[in-house]
């Protein structure tokens, strides 16, 4: 055996006792897909599936990594382990970043039942998205049973991070009434559940209400299929939602998940109690919908597609002999004797050898 | 083959003593370097430290000491580490230390240290060198 698979046979064994280096480790090794990255992740797939997995998003200094200090703290004392990933937006200027998230979460820091991992949004291969659901799987295989994946909701690809989750929380502070005006459509999207946090200064039940209203008017608007266009009927707002009552939220029409939104002071914890709730009963929506399964399915089908362009691209663009023959074709490119589409379809049809992966069997 | 990928490196202020200024200038040096910088912030303790440092999976740890607790700050978080299987991670920091106790401190692993108005691109260069010369040893 090579001395990578002696090193991948040691760290699977103490990924396997629980040591917390390993599953560090292992992480990394899918965070930067390093060598024996798919080997690892191919080990672990059928250790998958029992954790759940549950997303906050919402704007930066919205109160996220406090709300999940809280979330990590009630799963605790309810015996249940926890993994937290929070993702921090990179500087694009010199692909550094500055991670601290971990300041808030302090109090649970040192708990052997509970694992913080700091992740920067850097151009990963295969996408931020691809990449965090893969740390998921990695800390589910370890044996968690909530992972927690916090991200920044500001663009597209914080806003994809979030739907790897099976249930979304997305945290809105007053101060972002305005901001909900921009980031409505994407938000409105992933949104399971919406937590106005800050509850504890003025305008939080006003974008509690307006919240509300938009539930409301997107829920009639899936009811009626979908129509977009049609302007929201007068008069709904005023009947009362159904989350309006404490207990569990309703299922609407009971074909549907309506969106409850909360109020909390992660602060001081006000509010936790009726988000796990929440968070509970969007679990058994899910499981009794069918739709947990369909979006587990979804997210295995979404896998293979994302692992099918990775290694189209590596197999390709790594491989010295595309990349001479496409330099010879530079020449005839310029003088206009052949255009970029002959030449991509020359270059995919004689590289069918290298696409199966036979020329790189030896590497992996 | 071992691909380039960013450094990441724990900084942390451990200790009593009450601001994190210059834990915040390097953590910021750091990054501008393009390195991934896990910041914790102050009173952490080695545990919390050596913690952190195993979860996050760093390649160098950075501490921020004035309080003149070096002399058993930096072997605690040294032994903590070990204890986890992570005798590869670089210790360095900075902070009022005498050249001996630096001396004494160099021979039980911890790496170099920096004494006060040192430029941070010093401590940029030497974690990259540092950096470089490992990844070396490993291809
Ligand atoms: N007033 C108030 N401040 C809060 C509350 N929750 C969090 N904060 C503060 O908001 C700031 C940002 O919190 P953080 O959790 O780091 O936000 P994140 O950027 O969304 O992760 C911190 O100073 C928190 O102490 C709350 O319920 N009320
Ligand atoms: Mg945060």
């Amino acid at each position: 055996m090579t001395a990578n698979g002696v090193a991948a046979d040691r760290l699977l064994a103490d990924f396997t006792a629980r040591k917390p280096a390993a599953l560090a480790r292992a992480i990394s090794i899918v965070e930067n897909h390093r060598p024996g990255c798919d080997r690892l992740l191919a080990a672990l797939h059928g250790r998958t599936g029992r954790a759940r997995r549950i997303g906050i998003t919402g704007p930066p200094g919205a109160g996220k990594s406090t709300l999940a200090t809280q979330l990590v703290r009630a799963y605790r004392s309810q015996g249940l382990t926890v993994g937290v990933v929070a993702v921090d937006p990179t500087s694009t200027f010199t692909g550094g970043a500055l991670l601290g998230d971990r300041i808030r979460m302090e109090q649970v820091a040192l708990d052997p039942g509970v694992y913080i991992r700091s992740l920067a949004t850097r151009g990963a291969l295969g996408g931020l998205s691809a990449t965090t659901r893969e740390i998921a799987d990695v800390m589910d295989a370890y044996g968690f049973d909530r992972v927690l994946i916090e991200t920044v909701g500001v663009g597209q690809s914080e806003l994809e991070v979030a739907r790897t989750a099976d249930s979304c929380v997305v945290v809105l502070v007053p101060e972002s009434g305005d901001a909900i005006q921009t980031l409505k459509a994407g938000l409105m999207e992933i949104a399971d559940i919406f937590v106005v946090n800050k509850a504890d200064r003025p305008g939080a039940d006003r974008l509690r209400s307006e919240l509300k209203v938009m539930v409301q008017m997107r829920s009639s608007r899936v009811r009626r299929g979908h129509d977009e266009s049609r302007a929201p009927r007068s008069g709904f707002a005023a009947h009362a939602h159904p989350s309006d009552a404490a207990g569990p939220p309703s299922l609407g029409d009971g074909s549907a998940w309506l969106p409850p939104v909360l109020t909390a002071a992660a602060a001081d914890g006000t509010g936790v109690p009726e988000l796990l709730s929440a968070l509970d009963a969007h679990h058994e929506y899910l499981s009794a919908s069918g739709v947990l399964v369909e979006r587990r399915r979804a997210r295995l089908r979404a896998r293979v597609v994302d692992v099918v362009d990775l290694r189209v691209r590596s197999r390709l663009w790594q491989d010295p002999d595309t990349e001479a023959w496409l330099d010879t074709q530079l020449a005839a490119l310029e003088s206009g004797g052949t255009t970029p589409f002959d030449v991509a379809d020359e270059l995919l049809s004689r590289s069918a050898r290298l696409l199966t992966g036979e020329a790189d069997d030896l590497h992996r | 083959m071992t691909a380039s990928r960013p450094i990441r490196v724990l900084v942390a202020k451990p200790g009593l003593d009450g601001h994190d200024r210059g834990a915040k200038v390097v953590a910021a040096a750091l990054r501008d370097a393009g390195m991934e910088v896990v910041y914790t912030g102050l009173h952490q303790t080695p545990e919390m430290i050596a913690t952190a440092a195993v979860q996050e999976d760093v390649d160098v740890v950075g501490l921020s000491i004035l309080s003149g607790a070096h002399m058993t700050l930096f072997p605690r978080v040294l032994q903590l580490l070990r204890e986890q299987g992570r005798d590869d991670v670089l210790i360095t920091g900075g902070g009022i230390i005498p050249q001996d106790d630096m001396d004494a401190l160099h021979l039980q692993g911890v790496g170099k240290l920096f004494g006060p108005g040192t430029s941070t691109s010093e401590l940029v260069r030497y974690i990259q060198d540092w950096f470089a010369q490992r990844q070396r040893q490993e291809a």
